[in-house]
């Protein structure tokens, strides 16, 4: 009888599926479904494209009303050639998911507070933090604005269609590596999802205020509003804004009124609290960009730059397109997840974007009734509020439910079940524009196809949020810059702290008219720029939030090369988007080495501080002295505010390096140089600066030592998969730059979509991004551009008709969509 | 003679019930099964048939892919799983993977027609 090993085999098989068909854990990760994952006719193998794979498909569907050829050139852009607008918007929603299917639909389950659906309960907390927010209310909000918009709805509607087209022409074994890597399967695509993702861009750009309002309302109950006042000032000396000091305006049309209890109520002590939730928008997430003239290039056409930079992830943000229809014909920057081109040029105008940096969202101060948050007081009575139920499904274990309550004065983010770190049992409602929905797709449909100024003027007026720099240039020769957005018209320092929310006196009163935001036309000095400093000096009647928002140096030294130069080409522009120079450690150098006392310095910080005198003010990859400065500045601020910080029991935020800077500058007493922890002592800036030597000598030596001193090595940039795993990353690039530098570079954070456009007839391009056009690991096109974006070189972009195209030896495949 | 038969029919059927791909990767266990049940051969005989053929299916089908992609896909699974980075490890993984599942498959249809037939 041979049952008993008939029984162990059958029981050692079925075991050996259930293993290999279960994720296991690995510490606090869990294992892809090992046997499926390996399975090479199913599992990961799969996704290994061939090096020599041909892009050529004729695709058959009935989506489309005529049929669509789209060239592929050699760098994997696809040049959309349609006999109509929506089969156009069809057949980019097909190619984003066929190159980029994962992303794009990742970016919205993050949008839409669904991580944990994907990665388990890690990230609960993110998930609730984003439906707190309102991103699914704000995203239905600009559904519902788009039915007034019956081309841009179609237009929404035939992008989800080919997307999902293509999910559905999808074999099992063809779904994206990281979906096998997780173990989930794409769900269908919907117009919503598209809106999620413009919420989730909202949020990127503007949502610092969740973090930094909080931050803010600490630091000024912990110094006091005189001090705070002065640490985190709104007075900028070097500030050269957007829009040219001089420039007259009119009165304000929207007067703010201050509440009378502000002294009391909200410049006084208030609540404190302690941020949550995931971790605040990178504060570099900003840009440049500029316009220049005629007047100054050396053809007579205008040239336009922009880089937006924001994180670097693999795969991009950004997938390059072409669209061309008999309405338009549009190249440039586009996001998996949206029709249209976002950031580019068609054969007229080229248009870029920065981000205005402006505040847009604020904490109230909300008092329930009882922990049930069934009503709250407001204007001297009690008022209900709406309990929504938010249900977060979590891989691997059994839904939560997260209750959220609904005020007039927004949705509370904090309250007893989502708490915050000495946050008194307070409730606190957010407040931001982005709820409200926007129909800024609207402008980008409307920039892709204008002509003129007038077109550009009217379609950026329909942008809301997130506040923008929209900087333009025509072939007809005029430039442009306006800052963009539905702005608060606030009352001096409102919102920068959380608000009191008992009664309308707080609320915001009112918004500025689009026709009084910042913008300049053809101005004399022959060109336009912006790096998300203030737009205008304090003669602009409205208040346009708090200065730490606003970064001053890289408008300062974009400005001074552009006055400087004449006669450019579009190779100078490239040149000067990755230039490296530091204008303010030229700033600082000067003012610190006045502080330096040589005589408390052994020879050790003498060396490097020759290092810090010698240095040409470059942070290219080899400069030791750029990383020499950065360890000392750092020190020195340190130094300088350590001991005022540490007693401080909520997080607050470190005041701006231009708060130190311009204090060392003005030769006023600097505020907080004694070292309160020497109570008999009293330090001046030349003690700080010997301690800040002293601090950063020994690990300059380490670097030094460890060969890891150059600046390149020091910053050691990065570009991360969105998943963070190192495989999927490509790590330590050889590229300069930095915070504060035009190569606004960072360790993981920088020019994310580099484009120059020269507007002579024909139009002549150059774009780079930190990516590569398709989103698969397995693809040789994964991180194609990356090596020429670290080196700072541009490919020249084709923008040719389909005729020429087919002639071009560049186009190397082509896709055509029949109707079936 | 026969051993090289059943080896070669494990590796034919998993690969063709394979490109069912709607249905779960797993499936070869039940033509590895059949296989075994149908060729009589000792267990360890059986078992060897099936792991042999497996093995030599996952690692042909995986060295394949993995040439025409120069290894790009597989050094950095190999670098997550983690392996080292060596894709030559990661095919090798692969085929004991495939390899093991199909001789217990096999030698569980093995026992079944020894049961069946005593």
């Amino acid at each position: 009888m041979r049952i008993v090993p008939f029984i162990i085999s059958a029981a050692v098989t079925a075991g050996l599926v259930v293993a290999l068909n279960t994720p296991l854990s690995v510490g606090k990760t869990k294992t892809p479904r090992l046997g499926y994952f390996l399975s090479p006719q199913q599992g990961f193998w799969q996704n290994a494209e061939p090096e020599n794979q041909s892009f050529d498909a004729n695709i058959v569907t009935d989506g489309l009303q005529d049929k669509v050829e789209v060239l592929m050139d050699e760098r994997l852009v696809p040049h959309i050639y349609a006999n109509n607008d929506n089969d156009a918007y069809y057949t980019q929603g097909f190619l984003h998911a066929k190159f980029r299917l994962w992303q794009m639909e990742f970016q919205t389950y993050v949008a839409a507070g669904r991580l944990s659906e994907i990665v388990g309960p890690d990230r609960i907390s993110t998930d609730r933090f984003f439906r707190r927010l309102g991103m699914l209310e704000g995203a239905e909000a600009t559904m519902k604005k788009m039915a007034n918009n019956p081309a841009l709805q179609a237009a929404v509607a035939s992008y989800a269609a080919g997307v999902n087209a293509y999910i559905k022409s999808l074999k099992p074994e063809q779904i994206p590596f990281e979906y096998k890597l997780l173990d989930y399967k794409p769900e269908a695509w919907t117009p919503i999802k598209t809106y999620l993702f413009l919420m989730f861009m909202s949020y990127d750009l503007t949502g610092r205020g969740t973090t930094t309002d909080l931050q803010m309302t600490n630091s000024k109950n912990y110094f006091g509003y005189e001090d705070f006042n002065k640490l985190y000032t709104n007075v900028q000396d070097s500030l050269d804004p957007i829009i040219p000091k001089g420039t007259v305006y009119e009165a304000a049309s929207v007067i703010a009124k201050a509440p009378a209890s502000l002294d009391s109520l909200y410049f006084a002590k208030t609540a404190s609290v302690a941020p949550s939730g995931p971790e605040a928008p990178n504060k570099s997430n900003g840009s440049n960009n500029w316009a220049i003239a005629g007047s100054k290039t050396k053809s007579g056409k205008p040239i336009l730059a922009s880089d937006p930079h924001l994180g670097l992830n693999l795969p991009s943000l950004w997938y390059e397109v072409q669209i061309t229809t008999p309405t338009h014909s549009t190249y440039g920057a586009s996001f998996p997840g949206s029709p249209a081109v976002i950031i580019g040029f068609n054969d007229s105008i080229a248009w870029g974007v920065t981000n205005a940096g402006r505040d847009v969202l604020d904490y109230y101060d909300i008092k329930f009734k009882d922990s049930t948050m069934q009503e709250y007081w407001f204007n001297g009575a009690w008022q209900k509020s709406v309990i929504k139920e938010e249900r977060i499904k979590i891989k691997g274990q059994p839904d939560s439910i997260d209750r959220v309550a609904i005020t007039a004065l927004g949705p509370v983010m904090y309250d007893k079940s989502y708490n915050a770190n000495g946050s008194d049992g307070k409730y606190l409602a957010v407040r931001w524009t982005a709820q409200d929905g926007s129909s800024g797709l609207q402008t980008f449909y409307e920039l892709n196809r204008a002509k003129n100024f007038d077109d550009y003027l009217s379609a950026i007026n329909h942008w809301t949020c997130p506040g923008q720099n929209f900087a333009f240039a025509s072939v007809s020769g005029d430039i442009a810059i306006k800052q963009q957005g539905s702005f608060v018209a606030r009352w001096d320092r409102q919102g920068d702290f959380i608000m009191p929310g008992q009664d309308s006196s707080y609320l915001w009163q009112g918004m500025i008219p689009s026709s009084e935001n910042p913008m300049i036309k053809n101005p004399e000095r022959g060109f336009v720029s912006s790096a998300n400093q203030m737009s205008t000096d304090s003669t602009y009647p409205y208040y346009l939030g708090a200065a730490n928002a606003f970064p001053l140096y890289r408008g300062i030294v974009i400005n001074k090369k552009l006055n400087a130069m004449s006669g450019i080409t579009p190779q100078d522009v490239q040149a000067l988007q990755t230039n490296n120079d530091n204008i303010f450690a030229e700033m600082a150098i000067p003012a610190m080495l006045k502080y330096i006392d040589e005589s408390k310095l052994d020879a050790n910080d003498k060396k490097y501080v020759g290092y810090l005198r010698n240095w040409n003010l470059r942070n290219d990859i080899n400069e030791v002295g750029a990383s020499v400065f950065r360890s000392i500045w750092d020190s020195l601020e340190v130094a300088v505010w350590a001991d005022e910080f540490k007693n401080a029991k909520l997080p607050l935020q470190w005041p701006d390096e231009s708060t130190l800077l311009e204090q060392m500058l003005r030769d006023s007493v600097i505020l907080f140089q004694d070292n309160i922890s020497t109570p008999n002592i009293k330090e001046t800036m030349f003690d700080a600066l010997t301690v800040a030597i002293k601090k950063a000598t020994p690990y300059l030596q380490q670097m030094e030592k460890e060969g890891t001193l150059a600046w390149g090595a020091f910053k050691d940039t990065r570009v991360n998969h969105l998943l963070k795993i190192p495989a999927l990353s490509r790590l330590h690039l050889p590229i300069g730059g930095g915070v504060h530098i035009i190569n606004a570079t960072t360790n993981n954070h920088g020019p994310s979509w580099r484009m120059v456009v020269h507007l002579v007839d024909g139009i002549e391009a150059y774009g780079v991004y930190p990516g590569g056009q398709s989103g698969n690991p397995g693809s040789k096109y994964y991180d194609t551009f990356i090596d020429s974006w670290a080196a700072g070189k541009y490919y020249r972009i084709l923008f040719l008709s389909k005729e020429a195209a087919k002639q071009n030896s560049q186009f190397k495949w082509r896709i055509t969509f029949t109707h079936a | 003679m026969k051993f090289i038969v059943a080896t070669l029919l494990h590796a034919f059927l998993a690969f063709t019930i394979g490109l069912y791909s709607q249905f779960p990767w797993w499936l070869f266990i039940a033509t590895s099964a059949v296989v075994s049940f149908f060729i009589a051969q000792a267990p360890a005989k059986s078992f060897f048939a099936g792991f042999i053929g497996l093995a030599a299916l996952w690692a042909g089908l995986a060295t394949g892919k993995d040439i025409a992609n120069a290894h790009l896909l597989s050094s950095k699974v190999a670098q997550i799983l983690p392996l080292g980075g060596s894709y030559v490890v990661l095919i090798l993984v692969t085929a004991l993977v495939g390899g093991l599942l199909g001789g217990f498959a096999a030698l569980t249809g093995a026992y079944l027609r020894s049961n069946s037939t005593k």
